[in-house]
C-alpha cells in the first residue's frame, strides 16, 4: 500500500491515461497482487456491520479550510461524523486526511503558521470558538501513528490523564486503570506488569496501552491516526477487533492507508484527495458503487 | 577504511592464476595497508598519551598527597577532623595544626549553595527557550548564554568583588566576604553551563511525549511539568552535577570574594576558605618535599577525588537515564 500511495503524486486523474503507462511499467506485479488481494478479500465477506443510516452526527465540519502558511492543505471540507460508528478517512499520502483528523481535536494548533477557517462542531458546540482546546481534547481523545507511551510505568501511563484532571484517590485510579486496560484488550497481558516501564512493551502492547490511556479520560470521540501502521498483522488484527468493540460506547474516526482495514472496521468512509473530501458515504457504497470517478479509480487500485 | 580494503581483497575467484598474479595483487594492496597501520598507530598513540597523562597526574597527586600521612606521620583523623589550619605551628602535643575540615566545609558549602541558586534559574531559562518562545530563545537567548560560558573566571571574581561584596556588606554588615558572596559568584559563573546543558536535555525529549500529553487534554504547564521535565530529569541532573564539578574546582573567583580565613564558618557572611583558595594562596610559598607542601598536595588529592566522584555520578545517571528512556 505504501508503494502505491507514493505514486499518487503523479498526475493520473484520468483513468484512461493512467491505464496506458501502467501496462508498460515493469512493476505492475504489485497491481496483480493488489487485484488478487482484493478478490480474495471479496470472497470472504469482510465488510463491517452495515450502517444504521440515520445515526445522528456527533461531530460536523462545515466548509473547513486549513492553511500551512501559504499552502492550502484542506479545501472546503464538509463531513458528518455519525455517533457510535466508525468513520474511516482514506486517500493517498499527503491528501490531508491526517490533517483533517487533527482539526477535530485542534492538534493543529501546535503547528506554527497553521490557520483553520470554517466550523467544526462537537454536539453542536463550535470547537474553535466556544471550547478550550484542553477541554475539547478531554472529550476527543487521540491515538497516534507511532505508539508513544510515556517513560513511566504502565499504571502511571494510564493514570496520567485522570490524575491530570484531578482524580487522586488510589482506589478510583485503580478502577480506572483496570477498566481502561480491559477496554483496550490488554489487561490480561499487562495485569502482572503494571509497574513495568511503558517503553519496554512490544509495539502492539504499547499501542493498546496508548488506547487505554486515551480511554482513561472517558472521551466521547476517539481519533486514531493510522494507529496500526506501525504494528505487525497480529497486533493490527487485535486493534481492529478492539475498534469494533469500542464503537458501541465511543464515536471513532480513523485514518488508514489500508483500504481493506477500512472495509473491515468502518461503517462510514470518506475519501480525500489533494486536500478535498471527494466523497463520503456508507463504506459498502464507497467501495462497491462509488459515485465519483476519482473514488472509483482509487478504490479499484488504478492509482494511489 | 575497512570497507575500502574489502573489494581489493582476493575474493571468491576460482584461483587458476599463477602465484605471481596473486603476489602482484598483494603488492598493490600494500599502500592501503600501510595507511591503515599509520592511521591506527597515530590515533592509538594519541589515545595512549591522553591515558598516560591522566594516570601520571593521579599518581603524582596521590604520591605527594599521601606522603602527608605516610612520611610526615600526620593522622587521617587530625587532617579530616581537625578544625585549625596553621601548618607552621604545632598544638600542645607538638603535632602540626593541619585540620582541613574548615576548607572541606567551605568547598562543599559554596558548591551546594551555588547549585541551589542556579537550579531554578537554569531550569526556568531552559523551559523558556525550548517550550515557551522557541524562536526567540533559540536565536537570541541561547547564543547569549553560550557566550557567557567563555568569560574568564577572574572577570566574575572582579564583578563579585565590586558589586556583590559591597552589597552584602550593606545588608548584613561585617566585611561582606564569605560563603554567601562566594556562592553567588559561583552561581553566576556556572549558570550558563547548567542552562545550556539543561536546554539540550529538554530539547531531546521526543515530540511524541508532548503530543501524547496534550492529546489527553493536559495544559502546556501540566505537560511540561509531568512529562517533559520528568523524562529530561537525568539530563538535567547531569547538567547540575557538571555545574557542581566546575564550582567545586573553581579557585580564582572564589578566592577573590570568600575572605580566605581558614576557620569553620559561623555564618554565611563571615570570611571562610575553600580547598582551592588555600591551595592557590599557599602553593607558591612552600618548598617542595616539606611537610607544609605535602599537606597542600593532600588538599589537592581531596579535590581530585571529589571531582572523580562527581564524574562517576554523571556516568551512573547517564546509564540510568538511558535505561529509563529506552
Amino acid at each position: 500500500m505504501q508503494q502505491q500511495s507514493t505514486e499518487a503524486n503523479k498526475p493520473t486523474t484520468a483513468p484512461g491515461a493512467a491505464a496506458t503507462p501502467a501496462a508498460t511499467r515493469p512493476n505492475d506485479v504489485s497491481l496483480i497482487d493488489r487485484a488478487s488481494v482484493l478478490e480474495e478479500a471479496d470472497a470472504i465477506s469482510h465488510y463491517a456491520a452495515p450502517v444504521p443510516s440515520n445515526a445522528p452526527a456527533k461531530m460536523r465540519t462545515r466548509n473547513v479550510n486549513l492553511y500551512y502558511g501559504e499552502f492550502h492543505a484542506l479545501k472546503h471540507v464538509n463531513l458528518n461524523i455519525p455517533e457510535h460508528e466508525v468513520t474511516a478517512l482514506i486517500g493517498p499520502s499527503g491528501c490531508g486526511k491526517s490533517t483533517f483528523l487533527r482539526c477535530l481535536n485542534r492538534m493543529n494548533d501546535l503547528i506554527e503558521g497553521c490557520r483553520v477557517e470554517g466550523e467544526v462542531t462537537l454536539d453542536g458546540i463550535d470547537v474553535y470558538r466556544d471550547l478550550d482546546p484542553a477541554l475539547l481534547r478531554c472529550r476527543v481523545g487521540m491515538v497516534f501513528q507511532h505508539p508513544n507511551p510515556f517513560p513511566m510505568s504502565v499504571y502511571d501511563n494510564v493514570a496520567y490523564g485522570p490524575r491530570a484532571h484531578g482524580i487522586t484517590k488510589r482506589a478510583d485510579l485503580d478502577d480506572i486503570v483496570e477498566q481502561s486496560l480491559r477496554d483496550a484488550a490488554v489487561w490480561d497481558e499487562l495485569k502482572d506488569r503494571l509497574d513495568a516501564n511503558g517503553l519496554g512493551l512490544s509495539g502492539g502492547q504499547a499501542q493498546r496501552l496508548c488506547i487505554a490511556r486515551a480511554l482513561a479520560i472517558a472521551p466521547d470521540v476517539l481519533l486514531m491516526d493510522e494507529a496500526t501502521s506501525a504494528l505487525d498483522p497480529i497486533s493490527t488484527n487485535k486493534v481492529e477487533e478492539l475498534v469494533g468493540a469500542l464503537k458501541d460506547r465511543y464515536t471513532i474516526v480513523l485514518v488508514t492507508h489500508n483500504m481493506l482495514q477500512a472495509t473491515r472496521v468502518a461503517q462510514k468512509t470518506a475519501f480525500f484527495l489533494m486536500g478535498e473530501m471527494v466523497e463520503a458515504g456508507p463504506t459498502m457504497q464507497i467501495f462497491e458503487d462509488p459515485q465519483d470517478t476519482r473514488t472509483k479509480d482509487y478504490v479499484s487500485g488504478r492509482f494511489g | 577504511m575497512a570497507e575500502a580494503v574489502q573489494p581489493a581483497a582476493p575474493a571468491p575467484q576460482p584461483a587458476p592464476q599463477a602465484p605471481q598474479a596473486a603476489r602482484a595483487r598483494a603488492k598493490r594492496m600494500m599502500p592501503k595497508k600501510r595507511v591503515e597501520l599509520l592511521g591506527g598507530g597515530i590515533s592509538g598513540a594519541c589515545a595512549g598519551l591522553a591515558t598516560l597523562l591522566v594516570v601520571t597526574l593521579i599518581f603524582m597527586v596521590a604520591q605527594h598527597g599521601l606522603a602527608t600521612f605516610t612520611t610526615d606521620g600526620i593522622s587521617l583523623a587530625s587532617f579530616f577532623g581537625g578544625t585549625t589550619w596553621n601548618p607552621h605551628s604545632t598544638d600542645d602535643a607538638g603535632a602540626p595544626l593541619v585540620g582541613a575540615l574548615p576548607m572541606i566545609i567551605g568547598s562543599f558549602g559554596v558548591t551546594i549553595m551555588s547549585t541551589l541558586f542556579v537550579f531554578p534559574f537554569a531550569i526556568g531559562a531552559a523551559i523558556f527557550v525550548v517550550e515557551i518562545q522557541p524562536t526567540f530563545g533559540r536565536k537570541v537567548l541561547q547564543p547569549v548564554i553560550e557566550l557567557l560560558v567563555g568569560i574568564p573566571s577572574v572577570v566574575f571574581g572582579l564583578l563579585g568583588l565590586s558589586i556583590i561584596v559591597p552589597f552584602i556588606r550593606g545588608i548584613a554588615g561585617g566585611t561582606g566576604y564569605g560563603l554567601l558572596a562566594g556562592s553567588i559568584v559561583l552561581a553566576v559563573m556556572v549558570l550558563p553551563t547548567v542552562t545550556s546543558l539543561s536546554i539540550d536535555a529538554i530539547a531531546a525529549v521526543p515530540k511524541s511525549y508532548r503530543e501524547g500529553s496534550l492529546g489527553l487534554g493536559c495544559s502546556r504547564w501540566q505537560t511540561i511539568w509531568k512529562v517533559v521535565l520528568r523524562s529530561a530529569l537525568p539530563g538535567i541532573m547531569t547538567a547540575l552535577i557538571l555545574g557542581m564539578t566546575r564550582a567545586f574546582g573553581e579557585a580564582l573567583a572564589v578566592q577573590m570574594v570568600i575572605g580566605n580565613a581558614a576557620v569553620i564558618p559561623t555564618s554565611l557572611v563571615t570570611p571562610a576558605a575553600t580547598l582551592t583558595s588555600v591551595l592557590t594562596m599557599g602553593m607558591g610559598n612552600e618548598a617542595m618535599g616539606t611537610m607544609y607542601n605535602d599537606v597542600l598536595w593532600s588538599l589537592a588529592l581531596v579535590l581530585l577525588a571529589m571531582s572523580l566522584a562527581f564524574i562517576l555520578i554523571v556516568h551512573l545517571i547517564g546509564r540510568k537515564g538511558a535505561k529509563i528512556n529506552g
